[in-house]
């Protein structure tokens, strides 16, 4: 209500500028206006225009340039994406990414997903299980990367200890090239659920009773009622959380660089990883460029998809 | 005041209902702190075992002598104090550029009317369709190297003070928080001789405290927990935040001084969440309801 309210004299204002007072000619009134409305935008246009969309730019023009900083950039043409493309680590980064943010959907989805319908039920201590299912995600992600190798840790780590007391076979965790991936998957999970438990915990709050009340009594049982009530009522929060969790899990850098250093065998080398090693290690900032447009068209498409379904949502 | 949920409570009431939530609630209790309060007792306790003891199989529980050493050893060896400043340094100029600017540049697109005001506003959105961490290095190049004026904002807190003010999602929040703002309030203010900014100080500032509150929380934590663009920005060890200097100083550091410093980097973020925690948990679950 407020909303149109608002929004009627925003958009009449160009037919019917508002009674100026006496005195001040119109014209120069609104100047001064619109100068003291830019003076209060300056400082965040500034940063926006330097850091966002002049980088923005910066990565589509660089994609074809050979670019070394100090140096007159020069034209190269898609010298910058073939190069990119026979780089026998892009195959590896692009499946380890998208293997990445599948198992991450799985997992981090599914997982907290199940904690958050659980925790619903529960009538006791609800204040205790918010502040501990968040705590990870206070704990700097860094500190949650090198908790987790020090688990991992082949000699005395907490993973292959806890295996070794329950007589269950040890694994190599991060250090196995086929089990590394999935172990900076769990650290992911471990690390993030907090935010979704909580955010689907709402949702789950907003189901009205009376729609359980009427399944039950036509008879449907537990896992009826959360196929036909809750999943239903909560469909557009799960799917705004999953493509949200795949927008974050497209760009995993933190866990493979302090983890695996995207080893054993570049198991664990993921896109933004690769970037990294592109720009820092190699200095080939138009290799760099060209992987960064590659993920941000992706990103993009992901991202675009998620703003339609906020907005309409928001508007209906 | 208790809603009806998947459970009825007349399952809930009937005594098998009642051992079985019991049951459950156990299970999810013990669960919860093995899963996440076992971890941070393991680093809290392990800074606090000797350097053979915390190397050891099968572990110990709990430590057999509690040292300190670990923690003072982490404090005097890894320059804890040195780069817990330099983090406060980051994280303070981060979170009052951003409340200058957003707050100045979201009052003025939702009070003042600019020209091509909306313009602006689709430019600042459209940056939330393009994730920040794609863009790094073509935006480390800028910082390298601004336009126009030709200097380097890397090595210095600028470095991350300017790029924390484009954060499009905290310029949104405090707009359409503004929009709400009753319009007779401010043109009350105005007929009271108060200037624009006079206005935003004295009257919008203050009735916005709780998304002030909550964009100040998000400022904070992202440059707290922020890796890779300050592993970018800071090549030089002495100005870098605590999550870079941990992950360089890793590789050759004692395990429990590393550990200790794993906890002494933890404990602004998890003791802010603590205080702050109603608050928090409050204006995330808020966030899932109005999209």
């Amino acid at each position: 209500m407020t909303k149109t309210a608002e929004r009627l004299p925003a958009a009449a204002a160009p037919l019917a500028p508002p009674p100026t007072p006496a005195g001040g000619g119109r014209g120069r009134r609104a100047l001064a206006d619109q100068v003291r409305a830019y003076g209060f935008l300056l400082g965040g246009l500034v940063c926006f225009a330097l850091f966002s969309w002049y980088p923005a730019i910066r990565a589509v023009v660089i994609a074809f340039q050979r670019y070394t900083p100090g140096s007159t950039p020069e034209w190269v043409g898609t010298a910058n994406f073939r190069r990119v493309l026979h780089d026998p680590e892009f195959g590896a980064a692009w499946r380890n990414t998208l293997t990445f943010t599948v198992l991450a959907l799985l997992l981090g989805f599914a997982v907290p997903f199940v904690l958050a319908l659980v925790l619903n039920e529960l009538r006791h201590a609800k204040a205790f299980f918010r502040v501990v299912v968040y705590l990870p995600v206070m704990i700097p992600p860094v500190v949650s990367a090198l908790l987790w190798k020090w688990f991992y840790d082949p000699g005395a780590g907490l993973a292959n200890e806890t295996l070794r007391a329950l007589h269950l076979p040890t694994s190599n965790w991060s250090n196995g090239t086929d089990t590394a991936l999935i172990s900076l998957v769990i650290v992911a999970t471990w690390a993030n659920l907090g935010g979704t438990v909580l955010i689907y915990l709402a949702a789950l709050q907003s189901i009205p009773g009376e729609l359980y009340e009427a399944a039950e009594l036509d008879g449907a049982g537990l896992l009826q009622r959360i196929r036909h009530v809750t999943i239903p009522q909560t469909r557009f929060v799960i799917l705004m959380l999953m493509l949200l969790q795949i927008i974050a899990t497209m760009q995993v850098f933190t866990e493979p660089f302090v983890i695996t250093g995207g080893g054993p065998e570049s198991a664990t080398v993921t896109v933004l990883y690769l970037i990294y090693k592109y720009a820092f290690l190699y200095n080939d900032f138009g290799g760099a460029c060209a992987l960064s447009v590659m993920l941000l068209v992706l990103l993009g498409a992901f991202s675009a998809l998620y703003l339609r379904l906020t907005r309409s949502e928001g508007d209906a | 005041m208790s809603t009806r949920t998947l459970i009825s409570p007349a399952t809930l009431a009937r005594p098998r209902g009642r051992a079985l939530y019991w049951t459950v609630f156990g299970t999810v209790v013990v669960l919860f702190a093995l899963a996440f309060l076992f971890p941070v007792y393991w680093m809290a306790s392990g800074a606090m075992k000797s350097p053979d003891e915390i190397a050891r199989t099968p572990p110990t529980l709990v430590p057999e002598h509690w040292h300190l050493t670990g923690y003072t050893d982490a404090w005097d060896l890894m320059q804890l104090p040195q780069h817990l400043w330099n983090t406060v340094v980051q994280a303070a100029g981060a979170w009052a550029f951003q409340l200058v600017f957003c707050t100045a540049a979201a009052y003025a697109l939702s009070k003042l009317k600019p020209a091509f005001g909306n313009v602006v506003l689709g430019g600042i959105l459209a940056t939330l369709m393009v994730p920040a961490q794609a863009l790094v290095v073509p935006k480390y190049l800028t910082a390298a190297d601004l336009p126009l004026i030709h200097t380097s904002l890397l090595n210095d807190p600028l470095g991350i003070w300017l790029p924390a003010v484009a954060n499009a999602f905290n310029l949104y929040l405090l707009k359409r928080f503004f929009d709400q703002l009753p319009r007779d309030v401010l043109e009350a203010a105005e007929i009271d001789g108060a200037g624009k900014l006079r206005t935003l100080w004295s009257v919008v500032l203050p009735m916005s405290r709780p998304v002030l509150g909550v964009v100040s929380i998000f400022a904070l934590v992202a440059v707290w927990q922020d890796f890779l663009w300050p592993l970018m920005v800071f090549s030089d060890t002495d100005k870098q935040p605590i999550s870079v200097a941990l992950v360089q100083l890793s590789q050759n550091i004692q395990l429990t001084v590393l550990v200790a410093a794993m906890v002494i980097a933890s404990i602004p973020m998890v003791a802010l969440f603590l205080v702050f925690q109603r608050h928090i948990i409050a204006g995330i679950s808020a966030g899932s309801t109005k999209g």
